[in-house]
């Protein structure tokens, strides 16, 4: 082979494509707000939930986005509804409804409903 | 014995409703636990049986709650119930006087013109027909009444009606022709046998004069009774399953009967009392200023009861209990909303939230517990910090660097058994503290303390907790403004009746100026956190109306003593928003030289040219 002084590296990118979107389109088909989420975290922040345990709605939104189902199953229900994400989200997302829905969706995946 | 073949519709009809209803009560009593069973048994031979035959008289018969709210309301439901109760009655009294000693079949009073035409020959028969006549009138008053409520609700108090669904008009629709088909056949064999009295002597003898009475009695017979039977076999399965139900909910409810966080028969009774009459609808904060018109209580209760609830339904509510506060069959919609949330979330419970508390427990006299929505505000929490270290008092903070939340927002989402995980650990924390008196600046956390933990301890509200303390002269407060408006949260005041306690306190540093809309009237300040589903747009009207409904524009400070309510209101708010507790610190400090200290950060501020202006 000719040594071009480079070479073509491996493809490592992720297909998130080929995830199935399922949480997210059945939260948006409820709550269409999910998609003003700009991922800016002050949710997360303020968060009581997050005080003692790893939880983090901009992590789930972000994973429901891509379709990643793992880390949202472990995690979705640590989140108390005390609703302080609502008053601290500039977008004004119903966040809770859209955690109310996740939790919805993946007892739906868990009975096979969707 | 008297018969007639067009009896067989309402006697039909009747069997029918009569052995449905007894094997439906029959059921909901033998799935009755142990417990309530007993109540119902030592109910029925005590003091309270008759407490609940007063109340089927004054409510399921004179409908005494709606004419508080609106006399022609209240006069239209009177005349039809109680109308329609006595004409059966005196109809019966009349079959004795005139048949002693024969057994008497259902149909005889009610078709007694028939059997009976010119009863001339029989004692009072003049008082009989006049009382017949003139409670005839009486129902036709009414249906002529509910007809025109359709047409035009407002002159009822109403603004809105309930959207009925097809089986209700079928039924409403055979009501409406009951008492005018029985008029069209009395009048007709008043025509043609005579007898009759003011209403169906004078009608029979108009009718008769342009039409031939002795054809047309017959079938009028047949349709009344067809009519009535329709409306029998109808019953249950509509909305006017509530005449019996709401009977048996009375007396289960004087029995010491309540709503519990399951669903039992005592809910199935009063999702069947609901008569949808559509009171509720005009309370509804989401209807009339968020615009959301499907989700209130009489449409709730009817999803439930035809098992059609969807979660956006379920948790599109703010829980403010206005809707109960006004309903006249009493049902406590708020508890069934509840336990219908729950239902709808069966996840078993797990343990994912850690519930490592982060501060232990410390013996004190006092606990503070802030809540969730409080760190949210933290002049809230300094301003308690302050008055607590100032009054001297050996307080803990519980909840000081983040702690197990109160349960009730877990509750709200349907996740009961969860919710019974933190408030069994956050029982222990109190206990261990050896404290005498709780005090929590949220009122959602002060109801959940008052209402599920089973403490033994004194659960107050810091604006209890504070009027005391002002009481005990343990602060001293001084007056600050003229005139103050204070904003009653939904489960400070209509729950746990906590309204007189802050106004006094306001009272003494402020001139409170009274609001149509306070105490038990009080508005949700839209931030209500029992609602999953409305838009921040729903939200943001609610809070604008509530807020211009208070007339708050006219006082130089609006007080509240929820942080909820708080933030909401800081939104829309022309004068500043204060919570109670920093009003009594900033009263505390009035005549106190405040010292400043110096500012170790600067915020550096973009120094801009000026501009020369012309």
């Amino acid at each position: 082979m000719i040594s071009f002084g480079y070479k073509i590296q491996t493809d490592r990118q992720i297909d998130f494509d080929s995830n199935n979107r399922r949480i997210f389109e059945f939260v948006k088909a409820g709550e269409p707000s999910i998609d003003w989420c700009m991922s800016c975290g002050t949710c997360a922040s303020a968060c009581t939930a997050a005080i003692t345990t790893e939880y983090s709605l901009r992590r789930l939104i972000i994973l429901a986005r891509r379709g990643e189902e793992e880390e949202i199953l472990n995690s979705v229900h640590r989140c108390r509804f005390c609703g302080k994400c609502i008053n601290a989200c500039p977008r004004g997302v119903n966040t809770r409804n859209i955690i109310y829905l996740i939790q919805l969706a993946v007892n739906k995946i868990a009975k096979h409903e969707i | 014995m008297k018969f007639d073949p067009f009896v067989l519709p309402f006697t039909l009809g009747l069997i029918f409703l009569l052995g449905y209803l007894a094997v439906k009560y029959t059921a909901w009593f033998t799935s009755l636990d142990r417990n309530d069973k007993s109540k119902v048994m030592t109910g029925f031979f005590s003091l309270s049986l008759i407490r609940a035959v007063k109340e089927v008289f004054l409510e399921s018969l004179l409908h005494r709650r709606i004419f508080l709210r609106n006399r022609l309301l209240g006069f239209m439901h009177m005349s039809l119930a109680f109308g329609w109760f006595l004409l059966i009655l005196v109809g019966n009294v009349e079959g004795r006087v005139y048949r002693p000693g024969e057994i008497n079949p259902p149909y005889i009073p009610i078709f007694f013109r028939f059997f009976y035409a010119n009863p001339e020959a029989f004692p009072f028969h003049r008082v009989f027909s006049f009382a017949m006549d003139l409670l005839l009138l009486l129902v036709l008053s009414g249906v002529i009444l509910a007809l025109v409520k359709r047409i035009y609700s407002r002159a009822y108090g109403m603004k809105r009606t309930t959207k009925l669904m097809t089986g209700d008009r079928f039924a409403l629709a055979a009501l409406w022709f009951i008492f005018p088909l029985r008029l069209l056949a009395e009048s007709f064999t008043s025509a043609y046998y005579g007898g009759g009295d003011f209403l169906t002597g004078s009608a029979g003898s108009l009718l008769g004069n342009v039409l031939p009475a002795g054809e047309l009695y017959y079938p009028a017979w047949w349709a009344y009774s067809l009519s009535l039977g329709i409306f029998f076999a109808a019953l249950p399965f509509s909305r006017y399953m509530h005449i019996p139900t709401e009977v048996v909910l009375i007396f289960s409810r004087h029995f010491g009967m309540a709503e519990t966080n399951k669903r039992t028969s005592f809910t199935e009774i009063e999702i069947n009392s609901c008569s949808r009459c559509g009171i509720c609808l005009d309370a509804c904060q989401l209807s009339f200023a968020g615009g959301i018109r499907n989700v209130q209580s009489a449409y709730q209760l009817k999803s439930i009861r035809y098992k059609s609830i969807q979660p956006n339904e379920s948790l599109n509510c703010l829980m403010c209990g206005r809707c109960a506060s006004v309903c006249p069959v009493g049902i406590d919609i708020s508890s069934i909303r509840m336990i219908t949330r729950n239902e709808m979330n069966g996840r078993p419970p797990d343990a994912s939230f850690s519930l490592q508390p982060v501060s232990k427990t410390r013996k004190s006299d006092v606990i503070y517990f802030a809540g969730c929505m409080t760190h949210q505000l933290p002049s809230i929490k300094k301003a308690m910090q302050t008055i607590f270290s100032r009054a001297g008092i050996n307080y803990w903070f519980m909840d000081e660097h983040g702690g197990i939340c109160c349960g009730r927002p877990m509750m709200l989402a349907g996740h009961r058994e969860q919710a019974n995980i933190m408030i069994e650990k956050n029982r222990q924390l109190i206990l261990e503290s050896g404290a005498s008196i709780l005090v929590t600046s949220c009122p959602i956390c002060y109801k959940v303390f008052a209402k599920d933990y089973n403490l033994n301890i004194r659960v107050m509200h810091h604006s209890q907790y504070l009027f005391e303390l002002a009481e005990k002269k343990q602060i001293i407060l001084n007056p600050l403004y003229e005139s103050a408006v204070y904003h009653d949260p939904c489960e400070l005041s209509r729950d746990l009746r906590v309204y007189n306690e802050p106004r006094a306190l306001v009272g003494k540093m402020a001139g409170l100026i009274p609001s149509a809309y306070e105490k038990e009237n009080t508005l949700c300040c839209g931030n209500s956190l029992a609602n999953f589903f409305a838009s921040n747009d729903v939200r943001l009207s609610i809070t604008r109306d509530a807020y211009e409904k208070l007339n708050a524009g006219d006082a130089q400070v609006l007080v509240t003593s929820c942080p909820m309510c708080r933030k909401a209101f800081e939104k829309v708010s022309g004068v500043p928003v204060k919570d109670i507790a920093e009003l009594v610190v900033k009263s505390i400090h009035k005549n106190e030289q405040q010292h400043v200290p110096l500012q170790k950060k600067k915020i550096h501020t973009e120094s801009r040219p000026l501009v020369m202006q012309e």
